[in-house]
């Protein structure tokens, strides 16, 4: 897999299927429903104050949810180039608008916030980046938290070069 | 009192005045400053909380640097200090930024 900036598009190139599925399944793994962790993880007390927190989910929760379910579908939308079975997906190209950039950070974070939460990893087992191989399914969901955090790296360093 | 009462501003024109149903916030509270503090979490990496940091108040790269390493190292760090209504605007940006963070009063 190659990433890099072409002029106002981030493209990832010579995708391999496994890489490809698991940008697919970002829009996915953004989801908290039926995990409070997760909910309260993505949407956390705003302070120790009853009153303020009472006020938040009335009229602050809303607006958050609103900010990350359209943040998930630019990125769902960017996707869909990558729709198709999995010999299509081989060398596949994903191209993304450079203005889609902080839709791509919030997704990506979120997804990397609600998996962390449901697999409950410890401190320790999120700072061992050179983990492998991927053994189980909470080995894949460690990859998939590190894999999007690469990403994310990666967008923050070109936006920081301009 | 009732909810609301009425002023005859001329013949046959009226208009409602406002009257004060229930006091939220008292003029003390209003005056007591809030904090605004960032919490750790082993999730997010700390370029990104940097990146959030300059963007949500405007600090400069070494300063927004700064607090990112306090949360870090020590669990939290206090970002901004002032009104109440400030900290509730900078705490729900930085709950879009997917950040822990809440405002606390200063006692």
């Amino acid at each position: 897999m190659e990433i890099c900036r072409k002029g106002e598009v981030l493209q990832i190139s010579d995708l391999d299927p496994f890489l490809a599925e698991l940008l697919r399944q970002i829009p996915a793994s953004t989801n908290s429903e039926g995990e409070p962790g997760a909910e309260a993880r993505l949407f956390s007390r705003p302070s120790a104050e009853k009153e303020i927190c009472v006020e938040w989910k009335s009229y602050v929760e809303p607006e958050l949810r609103r900010l990350f379910r359209s943040s998930t579908e630019t990125v769902a939308e960017d996707l869909a180039q990558l729709n198709g079975n999995e010999k299509s997906l081989r060398n596949r190209t994903l191209t993304i608008p450079f203005e889609h950039a902080d839709a791509w950070l919030n997704a990506l974070n979120q997804a990397r916030l609600v998996i962390a939460e449901k697999a409950k990893f410890t401190d320790e087992e999120l700072n061992d980046h050179d983990r492998s191989p991927i053994g189980s399914r909470r080995d894949l969901s460690l990859f998939q938290v590190n894999f999007y955090g690469f990403l994310q790296e990666f967008i923050l360093r070109e936006m920081q070069s301009g | 009192m009732s909810a609301v009462s009425a002023v005859q501003l001329d013949k046959g024109s009226t208009v409602e005045a406002p009257v004060r149903e229930a006091e939220t916030r008292n003029e003390e509270e209003l005056d007591v400053p809030w904090q605004v503090v960032v919490h750790n979490d082993p999730v997010n990496l700390m370029t990104y909380v940097t990146m959030v940091f300059q963007r949500v108040f405007g600090y400069p790269r070494e300063k927004a640097e700064r607090h990112m390493l306090e949360v870090h190292h020590k669990g939290r760090s206090i970002l901004w200090c002032g009104v109440r209504e400030r900290a509730e605007f900078y705490v729900q940006q930085l709950h879009g930024y997917l950040l822990l963070a809440t405002l606390e009063k200063i006692v």
